[in-house]
C-alpha cells in the first residue's frame, strides 16, 4: 500500500476512463461543442455502436449452393459432347450413359467395336474436356470405357461453383440497391454455404426470389418442319419421345413448353396456359453466358402483363447466332429459361445480336428477370437453409426490453451494494459504471456488433463484476475480524481475492472462447460481450477499486476504521 | 458493519447423502419426463425451430383476432399444425409457428392466410403508418432441416468442448480431481436444467443454449471460489482433515455465495420479468441455472472432490506401506507419494503462486 504509486495509478485510470468515454459517446471526427449536448451524444452513441440485425432490423439468410447439381450437369454435358465427338470422328457407339449420384460422377461409353476403344478415346479426348486428366480419370473394362471425375476435382469444381455463385449473388444484391450488405461464406468450406446479411431489409421475399433465379438462358433449335407449318408440339412427354423413336438420342432433348396466351384478348387471358412438349436440338445455339445486356420493356400489347425482356449478345455469341440464323431461315427457334421453353418463333431473316423473351411477364417479373440475366447465371441452384428477419419495430422493442432489464438489474445491485457495504459500496458502484463504459468502448474498438444475446452478456458481466467486489469486500471484512490493521486487511483482502478472481475469470473466458470460435451467430455475440466485459472487469473491479482504497487510506496517518 | 451470516459452522459434507439424493432425484425426474415424453409424443424436448426446422412468423395486428380465429384462417389455407402463441408483453402481436414443409415458404403461407383479416402494410411502412393495413409481419425465423440438424450438433459439440476446456484449466490450477468434480457438478446443473425444460415443455432455442453455457460458467465460478478457499486452507491448517477444511471453506465463503448469487438471481429475475419474450427462454434457463449452480458447488462438487481425494489418499497410503505393490489406478505413482501418513498432503496444490 504505497502512497507513491497513487499518482501513477490515478493518471492511468483517468486516461483510460476518458479515452473509453470518448470512444463511446464522442464522434469519429474532430468534435465540436454541439457533440457534447444531449442530442449530440445520442447521435454519436447510435453511430458508434454497431447493432446486430436482431436489434436494428434486417434479414439474415443462409443459403447453400447445390453443387451436386452443378457436377451432375457437367457430367451430363460431357457425356453428350463425348457421344457427338465419337460420332463426328466416324465411330459407332452402341450404348452409354452419364452416371451421377452419391458423390460419383462418371461418363460411360460402349463402342460397337471394342477394339476401337483406344481410337475413340483419342478422338474424344482431343476434342473435349474429358481429356483433362486433372479432372477425369479414364479406365476401360471389357467393352466399356469410363471417365470418372476425381474426388479432388469434385471438390475444386464445387468450391469454384460456390465462389462463382457468391460473385453473382453479390452482383445481384448491388443491382438491387441493398444498403451495406455483408456476404460471406458460412460454416465449413465443404458445406458450400453462403451467409447474407441485409440490414434494414424487413421483407426479403423479392431479394430471395431474385437471388434464387438460376436464369440459365439458352436459345435452341426446335425440331419440326419449318414455317409456315406451326411449331411441332406434343401433348405429353411420352408422345414427344415416341416421335424420336422411343428413346432420346444424345443430340436431342424434350422440354416442357408453356404456350403463351395472348393477353390482349381478355377471355383467353383467363384461361390457364396449356402445357405441351417440344423436341429441341442439343447443344444449344447460344447460352446465357453470351448475354451482354438485358432490359425489361413493354411489348406492343400494353397490358399489365405485357412485359418482355430484350437482350443483346456479346461479339462471339452474336457471330455464332448470326451464322446459325442465316443458315436456318424459316426454322423454329426456342428461348429456354431454366429448362423450360418460354417462347418459340420462326427465323424470319438472319438475326445477329439481339432478341426478346416474351411470355406474360408482369413489370416486376420482367425487371427481375432482366436483372438476373445481366448478372449472369448461377452455376447451380441455391436453396435457403435459414432465414431470420426482424422488422425495425420488433428490434426496437427488444432494445427497449433489454435496456430496461439491464437498468433495473443495475439499479438493484447499486442499491444493495450501497446499503450493505456503505462507504465501500461507492467503490463498487464506481467500478461497475466504469466497467459498463469500458465494455462498450471495447465493443467499439473490436468492431463487435451488439446483439440481443450480447445484452444478456452485459447483464452477466454485471453479475461477475459484482461478484469480484463481493469477494474482495467479504475478504477484507474477514481480515478485519481476525484482528488485522485496516491497511493490511485491505492489502490482504485484495491479494487473496485476486487469485480467486483470476481463476473464475479465466475459466469463464476459456469457455467463452470456445463459444466464440465454434458457436453460431447469437452465441458468438454473447461470447464477445462476456469476454470483453470480463477483461475490463479485471481492471475496474481490482485495479480501480484498489486505487480508491489506497487513496482513502492515504488521507490519514493512522486509519482505525473503514466503512465496509 | 452488518453481516448476513457470521460464524456459521454447518457440517455440509455430513449431509452429502441427502444432497446427492436430491440431485439424483431431480436428474431422474428430468430423465423420466424426457423418456415419458419421447415415448408418448415422440419429443423429449420442446425444440424450437432453430433445432427442428420450421418457420416462426411474428405478426402484429391493428385489432388482434382471437388466437382461435387465426388458427382457423391458417387451417383454411391448409396449414393445420400451426401453433398460435400470444406474446405476453405486447397485446397486438402473436407468434405463428409453422412446421417445415417441402417446397413451401412459411412466411408466404402465413401471409396468404392472414389476408383473411385485411391487407398487409407495405414492406417499407410501419403498420401504424398505413391506414388501410390490418396487419404486418414484423419478423420471421425460418430454419430448414439441414440447418436445424447442423445447429443442433454444433450446440452439443460447443458445450462439450467448453466443458473440456474448463476441466483442463482447473486441472492445471488445482488437481485433476478438482477439475473432474467441478465438471461433474456443472454437468449435473445442465442435466437438471434440461430436465426442467422437459418437464415444463419450455421451448429450447439457440438462446437457451447460450444460457446453458452461461450457467456452466457461473456454476464453475462458484465451485472455484470454494475450491480456492480449500487450497488456501490446506496450506494454513495442515493438521486438519480434508473433510473439516472443505466444510470450513464452504462456511467461510457462504456469505459471498449468498450475496453474489442472490444479486445475480435478482438481476436475472429482472431479465425474466422485463426482458421481453425473445429473451424469456434464455432468462428462464439462467434462473434455474443460478439456483442449481449455487447448490451444486456446495452439494455436488465438494462431496465428490472430497470422496475422490480420500480414496486416492487411501490408495497412496496403502502403496506407501507396501512399496513392492503397484498402485491401482495409477493416478499417483509411488515416487510422487509424500507425507503419506498425514491426513492431508500439504504441498499438493501446485501453481498457487502464493507463499
Amino acid at each position: 500500500m504505497k502512497k507513491k504509486h497513487l499518482l501513477h495509478r490515478t493518471i492511468i485510470i483517468v486516461v483510460v476512463t476518458l479515452v473509453g468515454l470518448y470512444l463511446v459517446i464522442g464522434p469519429r471526427r474532430w468534435p465540436n461543442l454541439k457533440d457534447f449536448t444531449w442530442s449530440g451524444i445520442k447521435t454519436s452513441l447510435a453511430s458508434n455502436i454497431k447493432l446486430g440485425l436482431d436489434l436494428q432490423g434486417g434479414s439474415h439468410l443462409v443459403m447453400r449452393v447445390k453443387t451436386e447439381e452443378y457436377l451432375r450437369r457437367l457430367t451430363e454435358e460431357a457425356y453428350t459432347a463425348a457421344q457427338n465427338a465419337a460420332k463426328d470422328a466416324g465411330f459407332e457407339v452402341k450404348d452409354g450413359r452419364a452416371e451421377t449420384g452419391a458423390g460419383n460422377y462418371r461418363v460411360l461409353l460402349e463402342p460397337a467395336d471394342a477394339s476401337k476403344a483406344n481410337d475413340i478415346k483419342q478422338a474424344v479426348e482431343s476434342k473435349i474436356e474429358l481429356g483433362d486428366t486433372s479432372v477425369w480419370s479414364y479406365s476401360a473394362s471389357g467393352s466399356q470405357m469410363s471417365w470418372t471425375m476425381t474426388s479432388n476435382a469434385q471438390r475444386v469444381l464445387a468450391d469454384d461453383a460456390t465462389n462463382q455463385a457468391m460473385t453473382i449473388i453479390d452482383r445481384r444484391i448491388n443491382a438491387l440497391g441493398v444498403v451495406e450488405p455483408t456476404l460471406q461464406s458460412h460454416g465449413a468450406q465443404s458445406a458450400h454455404q453462403i451467409l447474407l446479411q441485409m440490414p434494414g431489409v424487413s421483407d426479403p421475399e423479392r431479394v430471395k426470389d431474385i437471388l434464387k433465379g438460376e436464369s440459365r438462358l439458352e436459345l435452341v433449335h426446335v425440331i419440326g418442319p419449318p414455317s409456315p407449318a406451326p411449331p411441332t408440339t406434343y401433348p405429353t412427354r411420352e408422345a414427344a419421345i415416341e416421335s424420336l423413336g422411343g428413346a432420346i438420342p444424345p443430340n436431342r432433348n424434350v422440354m416442357p413448353y408453356l404456350e403463351r396466351v395472348n393477353s390482349r384478348n381478355k377471355e383467353q387471358a383467363q384461361q390457364p396456359p396449356t402445357k405441351s412438349w417440344v423436341v429441341i436440338e442439343l447443344p444449344a445455339i447460344i447460352t446465357g453466358d453470351q448475354i451482354r445486356n438485358a432490359n425489361a420493356g413493354q411489348s406492343q400489347g400494353g397490358g399489365v402483363n405485357d412485359f418482355e425482356i430484350n437482350f443483346s449478345l456479346k461479339k462471339a455469341g452474336a457471330d455464332k447466332f448470326g451464322a446459325w440464323t442465316g443458315a436456318n431461315v424459316n426454322e423454329f427457334m426456342g428461348v429456354v429459361l431454366n429448362g423450360e421453353v418460354r417462347s418459340i418463333a420462326f427465323i424470319k431473316s438472319q438475326i445477329f445480336e439481339s432478341g426478346q423473351i416474351t411470355g406474360d411477364f408482369s413489370q416486376e417479373q420482367a425487371e427481375d428477370l432482366a436483372l438476373t440475366l445481366r448478372s449472369g447465371a448461377l452455376p447451380a441452384a441455391i436453396e435457403y437453409l435459414e432465414e431470420r428477419t426482424v422488422g425495425p419495430s420488433l428490434g426496437a422493442d427488444s432494445i427497449r426490453a433489454g435496456v430496461r432489464a439491464s437498468v433495473y438489474g443495475l439499479a438493484f445491485v447499486v442499491f444493495f451494494m450501497l446499503i450493505y457495504y456503505r462507504g465501500s459500496g461507492i467503490n463498487a458502484v464506481v467500478a461497475l459504471i466504469l466497467n459498463m463504459i469500458l465494455m462498450l468502448a471495447g465493443l467499439i474498438v473490436f468492431g463487435a456488433t451488439l446483439t440481443l444475446p450480447g445484452i444478456a452478456g452485459i447483464i452477466l458481466t454485471i453479475g461477475m463484476a459484482v461478484d469480484s467486489n463481493v469477494l474482495i469486500f467479504e475478504r477484507i471484512r474477514e481480515e478485519i475480524r481476525s484482528g488485522k490493521t485496516i491497511p493490511s486487511a485491505v492489502e490482504q483482502g485484495f491479494n487473496r481475492a485476486f487469485i480467486t478472481i483470476i481463476d473464475t475469470h479465466v475459466t469463464t473466458i476459456v469457455s467463452s472462447l470456445f463459444l466464440f470460435v465454434f458457436g453460431t451467430g447469437p452465441i458468438r455475440g454473447f461470447a464477445v460481450t462476456l469476454v470483453i466485459g470480463l477483461l475490463v472487469n479485471l481492471f475496474s473491479a481490482v485495479y480501480v477499486s484498489k486505487t480508491i482504497f489506497i487513496w482513502l487510506l492515504s488521507r490519514k496517518e493512522r486509519v482505525e476504521s473503514l466503512s465496509i | 458493519m452488518f453481516q448476513i451470516l457470521q460464524d456459521i459452522n454447518i457440517d455440509w459434507l455430513g449431509r452429502r447423502v441427502l444432497f446427492i439424493g436430491i440431485s439424483v432425484l431431480l436428474m431422474l425426474a428430468g430423465l423420466g419426463s424426457a423418456i415419458f415424453r419421447q415415448v408418448t409424443t415422440g419429443h423429449a424436448f420442446n425444440l424450437g425451430v432453430d433445432f427442428k426446422g420450421g418457420t416462426v412468423v411474428t405478426a402484429r395486428f391493428k385489432q388482434k383476432p382471437a388466437d382461435e380465429t387465426i388458427r382457423e384462417a391458417l387451417a383454411n389455407k391448409g396449414i393445420n399444425d400451426a401453433v398460435v402463441q400470444p406474446i405476453t408483453d405486447r397485446q397486438d402481436t402473436v407468434l405463428i409457428k409453422v412446421p417445415l414443409e417441402e417446397g413451401k415458404e412459411g412466411r408466404t403461407q402465413v401471409r396468404e392466410a392472414l389476408v383473411a383479416f385485411g391487407t398487409e402494410a407495405a414492406p417499407a411502412t410501419e403498420l401504424e403508418a398505413d391506414p388501410n393495413a390490418a396487419f404486418k409481419i414484423v419478423g420471421t425465423d425460418a430454419v430448414g432441416a439441414v440447418a436445424g440438424e447442423q445447429l443442433r450438433s454444433k450446440a452439443i459439440a460447443v458445450t462439450l468442448a467448453a466443458l473440456v476446456g474448463i476441466l483442463v484449466y482447473i486441472a492445471f490450477r488445482f488437481e485433476w480431481t478438482y477439475g473432474a468434480a467441478a465438471v461433474l457438478a456443472v454437468f449435473h446443473d445442465v442435466l437438471v436444467t434440461l430436465g426442467f425444460f422437459s418437464i415444463f415443455q419450455i421451448e429450447i432455442s439457440l438462446n437457451v443454449i447460450a444460457a446453458l453455457l452461461t450457467l456452466v460458467g457461473f456454476s464453475v465460478n462458484d465451485t472455484i471460489v470454494v475450491f480456492d478457499r480449500i487450497r488456501e486452507n490446506r496450506k494454513l491448517h495442515r493438521r486438519d482433515s480434508l473433510y473439516k477444511i472443505t466444510n470450513d471453506a464452504i462456511n467461510q465463503t457462504l456469505s459471498r455465495t449468498i450475496i453474489t448469487n442472490g444479486l445475480v438471481f435478482l438481476s436475472v429475475l429482472a431479465l425474466v420479468l422485463f426482458g421481453g419474450d425473445v429473451l424469456r427462454g434464455f432468462s428462464l434457463a439462467l434462473l434455474i441455472g443460478v439456483i442449481f449452480g449455487t447448490y451444486s458447488s456446495i452439494a455436488v462438487a465438494a462431496p465428490i472432490m472430497v470422496w475422490w481425494e480420500q480414496r486416492l489418499e487411501a490408495a497412496n497410503r496403502k502403496a506407501a506401506l507396501s512399496f513392492n505393490q503397484p498402485v491401482r489406478g495409477g493416478v499417483r505413482t509411488p515416487a510422487k507419494t509424500r507425507e503419506a501418513v498425514a491426513p492431508s498432503a500439504g504441498k499438493r496444490s501446485t501453481g498457487a503462486g502464493r507463499a
